[in-house]
């Protein structure tokens, strides 16, 4: 069983396992608010994210690394919903597309 | 062909199929009035408020079941319009909103009249656009029609700059008017599973939804309620789709439910929910709800699986095509005891309707309006206790023919709903039963009904409060009454008269009954007033939190005879039978 709305607040910088989403989703300026605003109204924090077109620039993929918790599941199903959004694969926390831009963002 | 973006707009729906749009005109959609000026196909409804007009829309969609458009202005005629459509997002309504928007070179800029529509409209659509060129358009309302009705339906935005609504564009052939996907694919395997589930279950119960009525599945649902013997409950938005007066009918459940409602599905060994999301109206305290029970779940939105409460067996699916799937596979059976003790609980924990046969208390008037029309009547409503009363009593027996705010819970959705049904069915009479805090919320709409002359039949039940608000504060912050006890007292009668309406008022009429009567079968619309008492209770009440069992109010009688023992001990269909 598992509700939408969490019990306590997610801390800024979570120390809950991660994952790392890979979307591709349709290139036109409205789609990350949709993407955002998905996670931001459940109060999900998103740690990293990034995005750039695709071949021929009529799709995007967007990159994201959010907190594994227990509504992750929901969160994908409801993505997924999204008409924006073709597809949506889940990787593990150590997928090197953060990894390798951690030199990007140091302190 | 040559036309202008408005042009364009009007033209695709007109292909759509539309004849009627609710709507107000300002500065931002001015060209695509003066389009819709030429339109022979389309009737356009002038209502006096944006929320209005939204309302109106989903009267429409809700009584036909296919989307229906309303127009609004930028700026506040967006912002007016978003309660109806995040209205619509959580009742699962087709509903196509086109606003105008300030020109494209302005946005951004603060312009007269600019709102982030797109931008606030996205968490309460289930789509939403904003058109850049008028060669997009020949895209979008196809696409529109399309996403509105497949699937989970919900509403789709439209917003269009006045200078795309202006631009001409030229173009060869106009695109196919946009249809609903076909329904995902669901494995034969699952619905096995479900079969299995239900071919060896002792106590199954049926808990159905809008999402029965959506996929036009009522008679299959009433089917295997048949073949199978299981009692079935209907969330609010569900009522309708089965008969009040079937057999295995057992009434609405959750906070408002009959006590003997929420007993039963206390005992259940499996629930079969079907277009249900699990809402906390209906199940209340989540862990304290079935709690013996398996769960097969069948809905279209993969993600209503799980989400709530998790699924023994979950399919995805529409559930018209999963039920026709499912019913052979499904053994007939009698479950004589199962159905004896139900109609043990239904005997002794009734739904308790004191005043039932007084002209002047609220289920009598219910039921009185009820007895003075037939099957055909619509029924919409405002929110608040008028709308718990009607459903706990009002003998609904067709889909879609209950039209009430279930998710949102909007005040004011009645008279615009009302007006909406009652133009997608001119021959048809509907009724809205509304109180005095809700008819307050969108009453401008009075004189859109005059206006259109739709048979719509006001019920106001007047307690000059807020009785829902009247209600919790009497029982659960210590009678404390504060700001929903209303300290002046609103002439209706002289209000809608000034609208143009007619008006029966109950009150002082000698006899009320020959005067509702009277109200209810005379053409065109009319505001019925009857004042109730303020201290009337919605009862049975769950307290908001606590678990269905935990009911307080409307106990009824002591019974002068003896129920069964297991009755008595509180003792459960499923311990007892285990």
């Amino acid at each position: 069983m598992s509700r939408l709305t969490p019990e306590t607040p997610t801390p800024l910088r979570s120390e809950s396992p991660q994952v790392v989403l890979e979307l591709t989703v349709n290139n036109h300026p409205g789609v990350m608010s949709h993407i955002c605003g998905l996670f931001a109204r459940r109060a999900f924090n998103v740690e990293g994210i990034l995005c750039m077109p695709i071949g021929t620039g009529a799709q995007s993929r967007i990159w994201l690394r959010v907190p594994a918790d227990h509504r992750l599941e929901q969160m994908l199903r409801q993505l997924r919903k999204l008409e924006d959004v073709v597809s949506v694969q889940r990787h593990g926390a150590d997928h090197e597309v953060f990894v390798r831009l951690e030199e990007f963002f140091q302190a | 062909m040559r036309l202008t973006g408005a042009q364009i707009i009007v033209q695709l729906l007109e292909r759509q199929g539309i004849t009627t749009i609710a709507g107000i005109p300002g500065g931002a959609n001015l060209p695509l009035y003066d389009a819709l000026s030429q339109s022979r196909a389309i009737h356009h409804v002038l209502a006096r408020h944006e929320q209005g007009a939204g309302f109106i829309a989903q009267g429409l969609a809700r009584a036909s079941g296919k989307p229906a458009v309303c127009f609004a202005t930028s700026g506040p005629g967006a912002t007016n319009i978003l309660t109806a459509i995040a209205d619509a997002k959580l009742d699962s309504i087709p509903l196509i909103c086109i606003t105008g928007q300030v020109p494209s070179a302005l946005i951004g800029t603060d312009a007269f009249q600019e709102v982030d529509t797109y931008g606030m409209s996205i968490p309460v659509t289930k789509h939403n656009f904003l058109v850049r060129s008028a060669a997009e358009l020949l895209t979008v309302i196809p696409e529109a029609f399309r996403i509105a009705a497949s699937g989970r339906p919900g509403p789709v935005l439209i917003d269009v700059p006045k200078d795309v609504q202006n631009q001409v564009l030229e173009f060869q052939a106009w695109p196919e008017p946009g249809c609903p996907d076909p329904a995902p694919a669901f494995a034969l395997t699952d619905a096995m599973s479900a079969a299995d589930l239900i071919n060896t279950a002792a106590s199954p119960i049926l808990y159905i939804g809008g999402g029965v009525i959506h996929a036009g599945a009522a008679h299959l649902v009433r089917r295997l309620a048949e073949k199978a013997s299981i009692p079935t409950t209907m969330t609010l938005m569900g009522l309708g789709a089965v008969p009040v007066d079937h057999p295995r009918a057992i009434g609405m459940l959750g906070m408002h439910a009959a006590r003997y409602t929420n007993m039963a599905l206390e005992a259940c060994d499996l629930l079969i929910a079907a277009g249900v999301r699990f809402d906390d109206r209906a199940t209340g305290k989540v862990a304290a709800f079935c709690p013996k029970a398996r769960i097969v779940h069948i809905d279209i939105d993969a993600s209503e699986l799980d989400k709530i409460k998790t699924a023994h067996v979950g399919i995805v699916g529409d559930v018209r095509e999963v039920l026709e799937v499912l019913l052979p596979m499904v053994e007939e059976q009698p479950r004589t005891a199962w159905l004896a003790y139900i109609e043990e609980l239904k005997v002794l924990y009734p739904l308790q309707t004191p005043g039932a046969d007084a002209p002047c208390t609220p289920y009598g008037l219910v039921l009185q309006a009820a007895s003075l029309l037939d099957d055909d009547a619509i029924i919409t409503t405002d929110v608040g206790q008028h709308q718990m009363w009607a459903a706990q009593v009002y003998p609904l027996r067709h889909p879609r023919q209950w039209l009430t705010s279930g998710g949102l819970g909007t005040m004011g959705f009645g008279l615009p709903a009302a007006i909406g049904a009652a133009l997608a069915y001119p021959t048809r009479t509907v009724v809205c039963f509304s109180g005095d805090g809700s008819l307050l919320m969108n009453i401008q709409e009075l004189v859109t009904a005059v206006e259109e002359d739709v048979n719509v039949k006001i019920i106001l039940m007047n307690n000059n409060s807020l009785g829902l608000v009247h209600q919790q504060q009497d029982l659960f912050y210590g009678g404390r009454l504060f700001a929903s006890d209303f300290q002046a007292r609103v002439d209706f009668g002289s209000i809608a008269r000034g609208f143009g309406m007619a008006v029966y008022d109950l009150a002082t009429a000698p006899d009320p009954h020959a005067t509702l009567a009277r109200a209810l079968s005379t053409p065109g619309p009319c505001l019925i007033h009857a004042p109730i008492d303020t201290q009337e209770k919605v009862y049975p009440m769950v307290p908001p939190g606590a678990a269905n069992k935990d009911m307080i109010g409307g106990e009824g009688r002591p019974l002068s005879w003896a129920p069964s023992a297991d009755a008595v001990a509180g003792r459960v269909y499923v311990t007892a039978h285990a």
